[in-house]
Formats: C-alpha cells, sequence, structure tokens
C-alpha cells in the first residue's frame, strides 16, 4: 500500500510507526477490516449454532491484529498460507466474506467451490494459498512459493502463518532451515495464543519464546505483542523489507490469545475463566486499536459507528449471499480431483 | 455372566479397556495429543488423567513423527504404550516410525526384540471435517507386514480387541470410525479379549454375503434388516481384522450363500475389498459363486466439505440394499 504524505508524516512524527507510515483512510480501513473479521466469525458462529453450517470451525476472535498487521505491508500479489483458524488471515487478504460464507454454507459460489469447508478457505486471486487442516502444513509450502518467487523474479513475498503448536513439528524445523539456507522471500508468522488446542507452551515448548528458535536457523527472531496492531504491522514491514531485498526470512511471534475456544467442541478445561475475561476485557485487540485511533484524532464516534454498520450490512448480506446460492450438483462429486484436460 | 453386561458407547467401552489394561499392568501408558485435561478431541481418553495422573497419560506436544517414534522406543524397552493418532489422518505425518521402524524392528533384528505397541486413529468421514480429516487409511497399513490392523465395528468389540491388542506382542493399529464412539451396546465387565484376525458372523444368512468392516457392518445389517421383508436372507461378516485376514470365515460363508458383496468405506480402489474378492476368487468358494462379485467402497475422491457430496462419497444404507438387491436378483 502507499505511503502518506509528506506533510502528514511530519505532523504525526512522535506516533507509533503505523500513524506515520499510512494515511487516515487506510488506518479506518484497518479498523473496518478488524470488526469485518470479528463479526464474520461471530456470524459464522452463529449459524453453525443454528445448523446452517456443519463440521466445526476455529474462531481467531481475539487474534484479528495480528492477521490485519501482518497482511497490512503486503501487496496483493504477495502470498500468504494460512491455518485451521484462517478466517481472519483470509479476509486481511482480501477476501470477500459473501463468497467465505458461500464456503461455509457448502456452496458452489464459495471460494472451495464447496468442497474445502472452514478449514480449507482460501482465495487464490488474491493471493491466499488456503488455510490447512494439518498442523505445520503449510510452513514448507510458503518456503516453496517463497523459492518460485526467487526463482521466477516475481518480487513477491510470501508469509506463512501458523501457531504456537505448529512449532514443535518437524516441518516447521526443516522448512525454517531451508528457508534461511537458501534466503527465501519467506516471513515466519507464529501466532502464539499461549495454547495448541489444551496444551500450553510451558507445557509442549522447551523454549520460552518462539522466536528464539529462529537463532538455530541464523534468521532474525521478533517478538511483538499481536493484541496491538501498530507493534505487528511494524515488524511486519521491516521483514517485508528484508524479504524483498534479498536478505532472507524473519521469524515474528505475534503473542495473542484466543477468546474462544480451540473449536467448537472445547469445554476450555485447560484455562481459566478469569484468565479468558481478562484477555477480553483489558487486551482486546480492536478496542485496543480503536481507542488510539481516537487518541491520536484519526476518528470519531460518528466514525466508528459509520464503520460498526457497514461492516452488520456486508456480513447480512454475505449471509443471504450464501444462502440464495446453489449447492453443487451430486454429479460433480469427482470434479477438481486431477485437472481437466481441455 | 449377564448380570456384569452393561449398555456402553464404544468411546465408554475404549475408555474402560485402557483403565482394565493399566490397572493389570505398570507397564501400561498412553501417549497423544490432548488426551489428558482436554479429555482426547474425542473424548475417549476422558477423566483417565486425573486417575492416572500425567506420568501415564501423557499429553504430547503435536509432534506426530516424534511422538511415534517415542511410543516405538518406549514398546522395545519394556513400556506398553498406547498412541493416540488424534484423527487418522495424522498417521501420515507418523508414517515412517509406523512403517520403517515399528513394523520392521523385531524382523531386522532377527526376532531380538518385540514391539509391543498400541496405536489407536479415529478415522472415517461423516462430521462435515472435509479432506484432511475424515480419511480411512487403514488399507495402508494393512498393506505393511509386522503390523496388526484392526476396526472394532462395536463397543463390545472395541474394548475386547483393544484388550487382545495391548497383550498382542506385536504393534496393533486400531482404527476407530468417529461415528461409531456414540453407538451404545452390551459391554461385559471387567478382562476379556476378543482375538485379533478373527471375523464374526453378525448375520446369517443364506442368500448372499456381505463382508464389511468398521461402521459399514452396521449398515449392513441395517440394509440386512430391511432386505428380510423382501424375503432375502442376508449374511453378514464383520472382518474386524485386515491384518492378518481371517479368509476361512469368509470362504466358508461364500461357499454357503454364493454371493459376495464388499462394503468399505474407505476408496474403493486398491481397498480392502480388492483383497476379500481376490481371496475368495482365489479359493475353492470360487467354484460356488453365482454371481459377479461387488464391491461397494468410497467415490475416487478426497472427502469433500459439502454434506450432500460427503454423504455421497461413501456408500450409505441404500447403496447397500440396492446393490445387494440387484446382485440377489441377478441383475448383475
Ligand atoms: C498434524 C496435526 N496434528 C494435530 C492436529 C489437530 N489440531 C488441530 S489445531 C491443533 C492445535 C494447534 O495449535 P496452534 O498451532 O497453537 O494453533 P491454534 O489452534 O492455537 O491457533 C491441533 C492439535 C492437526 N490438525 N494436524
Ligand atoms: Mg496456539
Amino acid at each position: 500500500m502507499a505511503g502518506a504524505s509528506k506533510a502528514v508524516v511530519d505532523s504525526r512524527a512522535n506516533l507509533p510507526f503505523v500513524y506515520r507510515q499510512y494515511s487516515p483512510e487506510q488506518l479506518r480501513g484497518v479498523l473496518h477490516k478488524m470488526y469485518l473479521i470479528r463479526r464474520f466469525e461471530e456470524g459464522a458462529e452463529e449459524c453453525y449454532t443454528r445448523g446452517l453450517i456443519h463440521g466445526t470451525m476455529h474462531l481467531s476472535i481475539g487474534q484479528e491484529a495480528s492477521a490485519m498487521g501482518v497482511c497490512m505491508p503486503l501487496a496483493e500479489d504477495d502470498q500468504i498460507t494460512s491455518t485451521h483458524r484462517g478466517h481472519g488471515h483470509c479476509i486481511a487478504k482480501g477476501a470477500e466474506v459473501s463468497r467465505m460464507f458461500a464456503e461455509f454454507f457448502g456452496k458452489t459460489t464459495g471460494y472451495c467451490k464447496g468442497r474445502g469447508g472452514s478449514m480449507h478457505i482460501a482465495d487464490v486471486a488474491k493471493g491466499n494459498l488456503g488455510a490447512n487442516g494439518i498442523v505445520a502444513g503449510g510452513i514448507p509450502i510458503a518456503v516453496g512459493a517463497a523459492l518460485s518467487s526467487k526463482r521466477m523474479k516475481t518480487g513477491k513475498v510470501v508469509v506463512s502463518f501458523f501457531g504456537d503448536g505448529a512449532n514443535n513439528e518437524g516441518a516447521f524445523h526443516e522448512a525454517l532451515n531451508m528457508a534461511a539456507v537458501w534466503k527465501l522471500p519467506v516471513i515466519f508468522v507464529c501466532e502464539n495464543n499461549g495454547y495448541g488446542m489444551s496444551t500450553s507452551t510451558a507445557r509442549s515448548t522447551a523454549v520460552k519464546n518462539i522466536a528464539d528458535r529462529a537463532a538455530a536457523y541464523a534468521m532474525p527472531g521478533v517478538i511483538v505483542n499481536g493484541n496491538i496492531f501498530s507493534e505487528v504491522a511494524e515488524a511486519s514491514f521491516k521483514a517485508v523489507e528484508r524479504a524483498r531485498a534479498g536478505e532472507g526470512p524473519t521469524l515474528i511471534e505475534s503473542k495473542t490469545y484466543r477468546h474462544r475456544g480451540h473449536s467448537k467442541s472445547d469445554r476450555n478445561r485447560y484455562r481459566t475463566k478469569e484468565e479468558i475475561e481478562d484477555w477480553m476485557a483489558n487486551r482486546d485487540p480492536i478496542a485496543l486499536f480503536e481507542t488510539e485511533l481516537r487518541d491520536f484524532g484519526f476518528i470519531d464516534g460518528q466514525g466508528i459507528q459509520a464503520i460498526r454498520d457497514a461492516v452488520a450490512r456486508e456480513i447480512a448480506d454475505g449471509i443471504e449471499f450464501a444462502k440464495a446460492s446453489p449447492a453443487p450438483e451430486i454429479t460433480t462429486l469427482q470434479d477438481y480431483v486431477y485437472t481437466e484436460h481441455a | 455372566m449377564d448380570a456384569a453386561v452393561r449398555e456402553l458407547s464404544y468411546a465408554q467401552a475404549i475408555q474402560e479397556a485402557m483403565a482394565i489394561a493399566m490397572d493389570m499392568d505398570e507397564r501400561v501408558f498412553l501417549m497423544g495429543e490432548d488426551i489428558g485435561v482436554y479429555g482426547g478431541a474425542f473424548q475417549v481418553t476422558g477423566d483417565l488423567v486425573e486417575r492416572y495422573g500425567t506420568d501415564r497419560v501423557i499429553d504430547t506436544p503435536i509432534s506426530e513423527l516424534g511422538g511415534a517414534g517415542v511410543a516405538v522406543g518406549a514398546a522395545v524397552t519394556g513400556m506398553r504404550p498406547i498412541f493416540e493418532f488424534q484423527f487418522s489422518d495424522f498417521a501420515t505425518l507418523g508414517m515412517e516410525q509406523i512403517v520403517n521402524q515399528a513394523a520392521k524392528m523385531r524382523f531386522m533384528l532377527g526376532g531380538e526384540v518385540s514391539v509391543p505397541l498400541v496405536m489407536r486413529f479415529p478415522a472415517g468421514s461423516g462430521t462435515g471435517a472435509a479432506a484432511q480429516h475424515s480419511q480411512s487409511l487403514e488399507a495402508w497399513l494393512g498393506h505393511v507386514p509386522g503390523l496388526k490392523v484392526i476396526q472394532p465395528a462395536t463397543p463390545h468389540d472395541a474394548k475386547g480387541m483393544l484388550l487382545a491388542a495391548v497383550a498382542d506382542p506385536d504393534p496393533v493399529m486400531i482404527f476407530e470410525h468417529k461415528l461409531l464412539y456414540k453407538m451404545r451396546g452390551p459391554v461385559p465387565e471387567g478382562h476379556y479379549t476378543v482375538p485379533i484376525g478373527k471375523a464374526d458372523i453378525r448375520r446369517e444368512g443364506r442368500d448372499l454375503t456381505i463382508v464389511a468392516t468398521s461402521i459399514m457392518v452396521q449398515r449392513a445389517l441395517d440394509a440386512a434388516a430391511t432386505l428380510e421383508g423382501e424375503g432375502i436372507d442376508i449374511e453378514v461378516v464383520d472382518l474386524r481384522t485386515i491384518r492378518p485376514l481371517d479368509r476361512q470365515t469368509v470362504i466358508d460363508s461364500v461357499k454357503k450363500t454364493s454371493r459376495l458383496l464388499c462394503v468399505y468405506e474407505a476408496v474403493k480402489t486398491l481397498g480392502i475389498g480388492a483383497e476379500v474378492s481376490a481371496l475368495v476368487a482365489e479359493s475353492e468358494a470360487f467354484d460356488y459363486l453365482d454371481a459377479p462379485i461387488v464391491r461397494l467402497g468410497g467415490a475416487e475422491t478426497p472427502i469433500p466439505y459439502n454434506p450432500d457430496l460427503e454423504k455421497a462419497t461413501v456408500p450409505q444404507v441404500p447403496d447397500i440394499i440396492a446393490a445387494a438387491r440387484d446382485l440377489v436378483k441377478g441383475i448383475r
């Protein structure tokens, strides 16, 4: 995205990075998208509860600043690989909620034509190579995309999102090593929400910070507060610059928290109610960003309300679109297994 | 004996078997992802961690390859691990240790060691979990000498076969269909075993043999009940073990009925149905056949998310009814 003009930048000299780097309009757009992610997931959750959507889903409510911050400095043709908790990444990278809802409803108008559902949500045209049902499954794929970028000289940067749980899979270690050895334009973003399903990082991971793993692969390891949009976006910006300059990969650890259970069948036995409530009440990424925008004079109450109203309409329209869309014919069961020959 | 039989769910039956195994043998312990305080993704381990502690109900990091290997190493050196893959699909991540190590270690070392390892795999479609959480990969492992592969279809067999697996000196892979976990049925209290390698005739009949596995056993029984009303008398063989196969039970049944329908959820091609068909074709039962052998298996596609497509991907009761009817009426 384009930077702000020089005069505007000077007047914001003491503000955090993003307020200097991006225009007020762009920043209001970020708030809009953070709301869009939140309301999309709330809408999906409600549809699930009402039996309109089947299967399961993993909500990223509480992690919106991380998805938005990481994607902020990416260009439209930069690419990402995402995770089972991937709705936020998908929206942050530019997907339309109507086609996401359609996918959740199993319709042909969905991003995966009803074949993938929540866990495989993707938007290849916007550079999202897909969520993934396999923990750490997307990490080496991102390295491969970065290899393509380098060999084909496309200039694309690739971001691989994954959770704290994924850092104990072999694929994580093998992928980081190759990316470093080959100096590939890839950014590894660990969204550390404290738990892999029920297992806290203290019980699963030998190092205190996932970013400490970067040392083993000779790349920078950066820790950010994943609930503060500005912090995440700044780290991502630097990592993108480094990648584009051919200096190789970065590992960013974005420390955050998921408000909801792991999936739709979680009884939250492994964490306390107080812990969840504390994060919701005191560190909600949308509330934090909204307050900053207001304090710095980028938006007022009316502006916020306008965003909320617009988002509510988009969500309602998206669900209507999904409901009205056609379901795939049973006769198409074997479509897309192999590439069709013309 | 009857007084000691209660109704349990399939999941409860497995949990009870694991508790009995741990009570009977200090060496038995459980390993897997989120099997402790979470109780397992399908609540099969439930509250066992409260009863047996975190030393015997071990939550692993999300590390299937390493976890499977740790289980192999512990098994070879005197322990009796029961390793849970959270979904059978993740066997693909543990494959190296299962196929190259667990299955072959005794052989490669000339019989100097055994690998008394049990692995549990929640398998199958029907939950809307899409292509990477719904597969039926049992035939993959069934292809590997050194492994034993079982698919209990009832709560009774789930408990008895798990206890047989724990007592077995060799690696036993248990595929548990996720839709069976809530199925209820009679389960005896206390310790008992159901032998590995022995099929079960779940329903006797004269007109057609259906050889089914796992959840397809119940669907075959439902189909048989419907067709009984049309005067078609079906025998349902629950294979229970796919390695080693109980060839004789299948052969004897086909000799009696002269018709064979194989029903299984995994992708049809190169699946267990091919093996069962071949074993009949190679046996004296071949001469008794009055009709071509028919297989009903999964479509040649990954499992789709859309619920109607998902259902259409694997055999359902009406599919079995139609195939059985056609076979008996000589339409095929
Ligand atoms: C290879 C593999 N193992 C296990 C699972 C089951 N599973 C799905 S998500 C998850 C937890 C992942 O934790 P983390 O990487 O921290 O991501 P989060 O869910 O916290 O976003 C587990 C165990 C899986 N999908 N794939
Ligand atoms: Mg996590």
